[in-house]
């Protein structure tokens, strides 16, 4: 069911483009040796290009290029063989050249998509309209002085890669998914770490409005500069409900650059003069067309790593996973190759072949999320290894342990880093198969308990349960669940 | 003594370093002192004698030691004031690098150093190289060495019209230039001396402050055809740091010189006759003719018929990318800030009061044709044209080797002339222009006197990378000519 | 086309170059003689002919991704007209 605003004119569906800035994963920046490493002392990592000293020029780096190929491909985007570096001229603080060298006309990639899956297990397909390549602005502190403005030029000249999308996006909900989907695209190809925390991805939101029936778009407004998720989300519903409310009052939407204010829960227009952009892009004439080869495309594409996509089917298929489980897998490369590696035994003091992948799925989306959640870790942190969790699923499958004694031993696990045959041996844990010994103890709790014997006589299954508690409890859960059940049914109605 | 090392050629001076008959620190000594009896030319920005005497007793020390390091190695040389020069203050001839000391060498000056060569000081210049007179300098017009048949002061061409005004006023032995759209050559032609622009891309870009990036190239300003050889090999040479450097080898320039032009193929564009020419032009131009075939070389007519819209396709292409290019003068980082209200009005007050008519002209041109709604009337259009004139080239060289043209349509005139007319202040450039649309070599040769006594020069263009000929052919004609003649209290 | 007053004050304020108001209208006369004279670029066939953006007949040159330079803050803030501390200073921005 589509997102819809309900106005006092009646239903508004919400038109979403966005353009997302990421920042290109490389030691160097994109025209200059300078370092693009986080958090150095300010105008420390600037090169006298970045500063755009007289008579300095740009020299790009392959990498960058190698990076936003792989990056085109990944979002199964064409690569332009041909394109071209412009110059986009505009006075800011922190734009040391007066203008931002990107790609206009001729951009490296074209039309792509990206699949979303739903939660409702449909898919969506958003369309990327084109990927280029720019440079980053330095970083300006207005709230340090009363008079004066200070400038940082360490981001200035970082690689970028601009990703636009077609207005397809209808609702925030829609756009989280997208950049969290995006995300987790840039992630598994290491073109950019996204964390939107440091500014590597950070996002212009175009939003309009129109009626429930129409075709055409209606005026839109871009907020600028929005630098999470959730803020994006955020921007998204506020902006949409001011331009519903501003069509019916008959005030109307005019295009304009907005800023959020997500303190104050609203956006408001940037200050900025009349006719104050024209950027006048022309070919940047200290640099050359950038001109590749099928043979360098193709050679990036046979070596392109496996996508969230196509790891989510494989896991599917191979592993006879849901969809569900497989897309919560591979959501994140980590984790995607953490249940692979508990999946697959090592011959190191284990067995050799292949685990149960169904529960080792269950294992990491359920206790191992979990505790990392109450943590505060990433699956990069888990105190408890891919092999050591392997090693515990080996303990539950060859009845050494309980699955429920096998969730003590891994908290164990996960506090102390030890090994699950360790602590099961220390503790005492192994399971308790020996049906004659079970037999003991479920003889002496029927003893002491006629009243619930009888209760359960009389044909209250529920009561079997609390037996089974009290059989657990007297043998400290280490008896095997299923012999419990079979000998207390046997003794109890046989 | 003093006196006659300055009228020395480069190629001399190497002669005599090498004989021992005077020493690089002598050498420099004489021409500083030539330096403080001209100063009235107002030749130089910044005059670095220390600096230059430093270098000098180092060429001396590496000599004595047995480390010559190439025909340059001591020798004093004058610098454009829009090459960087670490820790010596850089102007562009503009008020807005106000204090502007770089901490760094542009690449071409750098290579120079490496090659032993002496700076002398820093030379006034058109500002941001945008004139053909040096009025537009901050500094101040400089005076050319040549006096005008009534006494008048005259301008030295430009933009590079303190380089050559300090080497025709024997200052200088050489000095570096740097051509956009005839900024050696017109000076060279106003001055009477060589002046050659290479190849787009021979010489780096890096560190020299930019007017017009698709066009600049640095390039020597010598008194011989062989001292320009020498000297552009010292300044020549492919730079990682500028992306369109040319990745080849240096040939060696001077080893091209050998004097035999047999069979040459020299075209002769009859584009480059203008309603209205000088006689003196003209007869030139035919005497040039008459001294290559001479030689053995083949002359013949032919057309570059896209010739006449050169000019006002550099004056659309030009401004273009310096509008661009001096957005950087902000007041932000370096040179001159006014401050305002708001940081707009510091940007608008620091780029109204540091640039001054001519650089604020051209960026409200450049600004214009690339706005939305005029790029494709005006700067598209002019990039198609250019595509044209290259090509015109492309066919005369698949007939000639190189073309033979005057260099400037008029000898210099006087300072304070042509000032009220822009468009007539371009047209100096009306030969010089075509041959930097299309990246070519191209040189201007002293090779008569007008009928004021005034020096014009002649003008080759070549293949591009084809210095070697270019340098050969002007040789030739360097040689025929014969040009002996001196400003007026100039030399001996 | 031929500039007027508006369009020299518009363009003046995008190239941030401070033009008094008496200095508009001669520069409007300068810059329209100029703008007149390269029109006759018009009268150019250019159907078809690609435009010419660089005279040099190379390919792009790529350089490695490696740090080479940078860490020289003193160099790069050596010249500003203001400064405080390590950070270039400027008038306040208002977004």
């Amino acid at each position: 069911m589509a997102y819809l605003i309900q106005g006092e004119t009646g239903g508004w569906e919400v038109v979403v483009g966005l353009e997302v800035h990421a920042q290109i994963v490389s030691q160097a920046k994109l025209f200059s040796g300078a370092s693009t490493a986080f958090g150095a002392a300010p105008n420390n990592q600037v090169s006298l290009v970045d500063a755009a000293m007289p008579g300095m020029l740009p020299v790009i780096n392959e990498y960058c290029v190698e990076q936003a190929v792989k990056t085109g491909l990944g979002l199964k985007a064409k690569i332009n063989l041909h394109s071209v570096f412009e110059r986009k001229n505009y006075f800011y603080a922190d734009l040391p050249q007066g203008y931002q060298i990107s790609q206009y006309l001729l951009p490296l990639v074209g039309e792509g998509t990206v699949t979303l899956g739903m939660p409702d297990g449909s898919q969506r397909e958003i369309g990327i309209e084109r990927l280029h390549m720019e440079q980053d602005a330095g970083k300006s502190m207005h709230d340090q002085d009363p008079n004066r403005s200070f400038i940082d030029l360490n981001r200035s000249g970082v690689a970028l890669m601009e990703i636009v999308t077609k207005p397809d996006i209808r609702s925030a909900e829609e756009a989280g998914l997208f950049l969290r989907k995006l995300r987790s695209i840039l992630r598994y190809l290491g073109t950019c770490d996204g964390n939107m925390e440091e500014g590597s991805m950070r996002a212009d939101v175009n939003v309009s409005v129109r009626k429930v029936g129409e075709e055409n778009y209606r005026t839109r407004a871009e907020v600028k500069n929005v630098n999470s998720v959730r803020f994006i989300q955020q921007a998204i519903e506020i902006e949409a409900e001011r331009q519903v409310e501003a069509h019916e009052s008959g005030a109307g939407v005019v295009q304009e650059t907005r800023l959020m204010d997500s303190a104050r829960g609203e956006t408001r227009p940037m200050r900025e003069k009349e006719f104050a952009y024209d950027y006048r892009y022309f070919p940047d004439p200290d640099l050359l067309p950038l001109d590749l080869t099928p043979d360098y495309v193709d050679a990036i594409a046979a070596d392109l790593t496996e996508l969230p996509d196509d790891k989510q089917q494989r896991f599917v298929t191979d592993y006879g996973l849901s969809a569900y489980d497989a897309g919560v897998l591979v959501a994140d490369r980590e984790t995607a190759d953490y249940f692979e590696r508990v999946t697959h035994a090592t011959s190191e003091g284990g067995k050799t072949g292949s685990r149960d992948a169904k529960m080792a799925a269950n294992w990491v989306t359920g206790n191992l999320f979990g505790a990392l959640n109450a943590a505060g870790l990433s699956i990069a942190e888990s105190p408890v290894s891919a092999d050591a969790l392997g090693k515990l699923l080996d303990l539950i499958a060859d009845g050494t342990i309980s699955g429920r004694i096998a969730k003590d031993v891994f908290e164990v696990m996960f506090e102390t880093s030890r090994a699950a045959g360790d602590i099961v041996e220390e503790k005492g844990l192994k399971q308790i198969i020996d049906t004659a010994e079970i037999g003991t103890v479920v003889d002496r709790v029927i003893t002491d308990n006629p009243d619930q014997a009888e209760d359960v006589r009389a044909g209250n299954d529920k009561t079997i349960g609390w037996f089974v508690g009290q059989v657990m409890k007297a043998t400290s859960g280490k008896a095997n669940p299923q012999a419990v059940n079979e000998l207390l049914a046997k003794k109890l109605k046989g | 003594m003093t006196a006659l090392l300055t009228v020395l050629t480069i190629a001399k001076a190497r002669d005599g370093l090498v004989a021992g008959d005077f020493s690089a620190e002598e050498l420099t000594t004489a021409h500083l002192e030539a330096m403080g009896s001209k100063r009235d030319l107002n030749a130089f920005v910044t005059e670095t004698p220390e600096l230059a005497l430093e270098r000098a007793r180092a060429s001396d020390a590496r000599r004595a030691g047995g480390d010559v390091r190439g025909a340059m190695d001591g020798i004093p040389v004058a610098v454009k004031d829009l090459f960087c020069t670490e820790g010596v203050l850089t102007t562009a001839g503009s008020h807005i690098l106000d204090g502007f000391r770089p901490s760094y060498e542009s690449t071409v000056t750098a290579n120079l150093i490496e090659a032993g060569a002496v700076m002398l000081g820093k030379t006034n210049m058109d500002e941001f190289a945008m004139g053909s007179s040096n009025m537009t300098s901050y500094y101040g017009s400089v005076k050319s060495p040549w006096r005008g048949s009534e006494g008048q002061d005259l301008v030295p061409g430009g933009s590079s019209g303190g380089s050559a005004a300090a080497v025709a006023a024997r200052v200088s032995m050489g000095a570096t230039g740097t051509d956009t759209g005839g900024s050696i050559r017109q000076p060279a032609s106003f001055c009477g001396i060589v002046g050659l622009k290479p190849t787009y891309g021979r010489c780096s870009r890096w560190g020299i402050v930019a007017f017009a990036s698709s066009l600049d190239q640095a390039g020597p300003l010598t008194r011989s055809v062989r001292d320009a050889a020498i000297m552009l090999g010292a300044m020549a040479g492919h730079d990682a740091k500028d992306s369109t450097s040319a990745p080849f080898a240096l040939p060696d320039f001077e080893a091209a010189l050998t004097g035999d032009i047999r069979g040459l193929k020299v075209g002769i564009p009859k584009e480059y006759t203008l309603d209205g020419m000088s006689n003196d032009i003209q007869a030139l131009w035919d005497d040039g003719v008459k001294w290559l075939e001479e030689q053995g070389a083949e002359c013949q007519e032919l057309s570059l018929p896209h010739t006449k819209y050169a000019l006002p396709t550099y004056y659309i292409v030009a401004p273009a990318e310096a509008s661009s290019n001096l957005a950087r003068y902000d007041g932000v980082r370096y040179g001159l800030r006014v401050n305002g209200a708001s940081i707009d009005e510091m940007y608008e007050n620091t780029r109204g009061e540091g640039f001054g008519e001519e650089v604020r002209r051209r960026i409200l041109i450049g600004t214009y044709v690339l706005s939305a709604g005029y790029y494709d009337a005006y700067y598209l259009k002019a990039q198609k044209v250019r595509t044209l004139i290259a090509r015109d080239f492309r066919q005369a060289f698949e007939v000639v080797d190189v073309l033979l043209t005057p260099t400037a349509p008029t000898a210099a005139f006087a300072i304070g002339e042509k000032t009220d007319d822009p468009v007539a202040m371009y047209l100096n450039d009306v030969f010089t222009v075509p041959a930097s649309m299309a990246g070519l070599p191209a040189i201007s040769v002293p090779a008569g006197l007008d009928a004021d006594g005034l020096p014009l020069g002649l003008h080759l263009i070549g293949r591009p990378f084809d210095e070697e000929t270019v340098l050969r052919t002007a040789e030739a004609l360097e040689t025929a000519a014969g040009f002996t003649a001196r400003p007026d209290g100039v030399g001996a | 086309m031929s500039l007027d007053k508006d369009t020299v004050r518009r363009i003046a304020f995008l190239a941030r170059v401070r033009v008094p108001e008496d200095a508009l209208e001669p520069l409007v006369g300068e810059l329209n003689k100029i703008i007149g004279w390269v029109e006759q670029l018009s009268e150019v066939d250019t159907e078809g002919v690609e435009p010419m953006t660089s005279v040099a007949e190379i390919t792009l040159p790529l350089r490695t991704d490696e740090v080479t330079d940078g860490y020289y803050s003193n160099r790069v803030l050596a010249n500003a007209p203001d400064n405080k501390g390590p950070f270039y200073a400027v008038p306040k921005v208002i977004d």
